[in-house]
């Protein structure tokens, strides 16, 4: 598996560690109710297919990646940087 | 027909002509009491014991594939019960007695082999953490024994103990620890639950669950619509597809597990060794070959493999333990798709919904807990309330933050287990 980093290019998957689904962008309110705190830390769609999850380039550049990746395939669709896709909605 | 010596030796002086079939291959009838979602090892025990513990025999189970497809037969086959935390400690010992007793309740022989496990350690915070676990196993009522290093030289004496990163300061050695042979315990189960009158339909893949007024009723099946008064989902892997049908999300997360076998050996391994300083456990199949593990690929997967990264850190952990078995020719990999929850410990559970029952959550250590599985999610499904000894394996608790078992202290969130 590869992911193309947009900041340096196409690396190994040994330089990137994975934090977990997109959800993980949309951190609920500190005063959002428990069950929507609920949904962000523990309840997932876990998608057969395609999928979108931050990846850390720590043995690269140090961005925050949001890949689109297919989980039956193992196929890398994408990335951008997360903070460029949290901006973007 | 019973499986037995006498019964070997006839069939032998007979031309083997009488072996039936181990079970029938029923069409789906139009309405059941209870279907059970998925045809592997923790489904048909659930059927099994429906029907030996609970005399209830009005069952379909449905797989969409062949029975034993699935992640019983794509795991490293370990069997054991050195578990620290309440909730896990009982579970896995009851299971643990089921598989003493597996072969003579199911007439069938499932090659369950008590050879003993060793947990290494190398370091003395290591040493106290296994001691500790050991006390927790001895308190349960199983067996654990904390030996130095001499003691781990005598029973696994090739290991390199001088090794200068982590040299080897004892093990947790369990005896009752041991492998049984994988398929056979799908298979012996299946013939088990068949012979009570279960219908094992497979080819037959759910594509709904019927559920009117907050109670269930059925499930459309790719052979048609099935009516069935209560519903047991137990798929693993496919958890979360599954519980979708009811419109539930799940706190579970796909991942892939690999796993190694070599070539066939001599006999050299009889027992099952992990190591503490990488993910890496051994054992040697009736077949000869070294059969080994190690780590999630920690990305979420359903594609039954993984990648070289984790095969490579696997080898490489192998290798500083036991450097003899470095001219072993590896065979085969493969990867089981784990049923993944936040604190690394399973659900066996009601849903909100009537009718609905839930088993999922597995982890990396399904196998083992086959027998115990069946047997408390079919007490559940049967008496609508929990076994005992799986009272702890509660859906709201991460809900609530109330009995989370994270036996490996990480922390209850997806990608620490």
């Amino acid at each position: 598996m590869q992911i193309t980093c947009p900041l340096c290019g196409a690396r190994d998957i040994r330089e990137f560690s994975i934090k977990g689904h997109e959800t993980y962008l949309h951190r609920p309110d500190p005063e959002a109710a428990p069950e929507e705190w609920n949904d962000y830390l523990h309840n997932r769609e876990n998608p057969a297919g395609e999928t979108r999850e931050l990846w850390h380039h720590g043995s690269g550049c140090g961005a925050w990646l949001l890949v689109t990746r297919n989980t039956i395939t193992h196929e890398v669709l994408g990335a951008q940087l997360a903070r460029e896709a949290r901006n973007a909605g | 027909m019973r499986y037995s010596g006498l019964a070997v030796l006839a069939q032998g002086l007979t031309g083997n002509k009488g072996w039936r079939p181990a079970w029938r291959d029923p069409a789906p009838k139009d309405a059941y009491d209870i279907v059970i979602i998925g045809g592997g090892g923790h489904g048909l025990a659930t059927a099994f014991y429906l029907a030996k513990e609970h005399g209830l025999t009005n069952i379909a189970v449905l797989e969409k594939g062949y029975l034993g497809g699935g992640n019983i037969g794509r795991n490293t086959t370990i069997v054991r019960a050195n578990y620290g935390l309440p909730g896990n400690s009982e579970f896995y010992s009851h299971s643990l007695k089921l598989w003493e007793g597996l072969e003579a309740d199911l007439n069938y022989n499932v090659m369950h082999s008590q050879r003993g496990i060793i947990n290494l350690f190398h370091s003395d915070g290591q040493r106290d953490a296994y001691a500790r676990r050991g006390n927790a196993m001895i308190n349960q009522g199983d067996d654990a024994i904390l030996l130095d290093t001499e003691g781990v030289r005598k029973i696994v004496p090739y290991l390199d103990f001088e090794q200068t990163r982590f040299p080897i300061f004892g093990g947790l050695y369990h005896k009752r620890g041991g492998t049984a042979r994988h398929d056979a315990v799908a298979w012996g189960f299946a013939r088990g639950a068949d012979r009570r009158g279960v219908d094992l339909i497979q080819n037959c893949e759910v594509t709904g669950i019927d559920i009117e007024n907050g109670k269930v009723t059925g499930v459309q099946t790719s052979r048609g619509a099935i009516r069935a008064k209560k519903v047991g989902i137990v798929v693993a892997g496919r958890s979360s597809q599954v519980a979708a049908m009811a419109s539930m999300r799940l706190p579970i997360e796909s991942h892939v597990l690999q796993a190694f076998v070599t070539e066939g050996l001599k006999p050299v391994i009889d027992n099952v060794i992990t190591y503490g300083m990488g993910h890496f456990y051994i054992s040697q199949s009736d077949k000869g070959g070294l059969v080994f593990g190690g780590d999630l690929d920690f990305y979420a997967s359903y594609a039954a493999r993984g990648n070289l990264p984790m095969a490579e850190h696997v080898m490489e952990a192998g290798l500083t333990l036991m450097p003899m078995i470095g001219k072993a020719k590896m065979l085969r990999s493969w990867g089981g798709i784990m049923d993944m929850s936040p604190d690394g410990s399973p659900i066996i559970d009601k849903t909100h919904i009537d009718g609905l029952y839930l088993n999922c959550g597995w982890c990396y250590g399904g196998f083992k807990a086959v027998p115990g599985s069946g047997h408390t999610f079919a007490h559940l499904i049967a008496t609508d309330r929990p076994h005992e000894a799986a009272a702890r394996y509660r859906l709201d608790r991460f809900a609530t933050g109330r009995g989370l078992m994270d036996e490996e202290a990480t922390g209850s969130q997806h990608n620490l287990h």
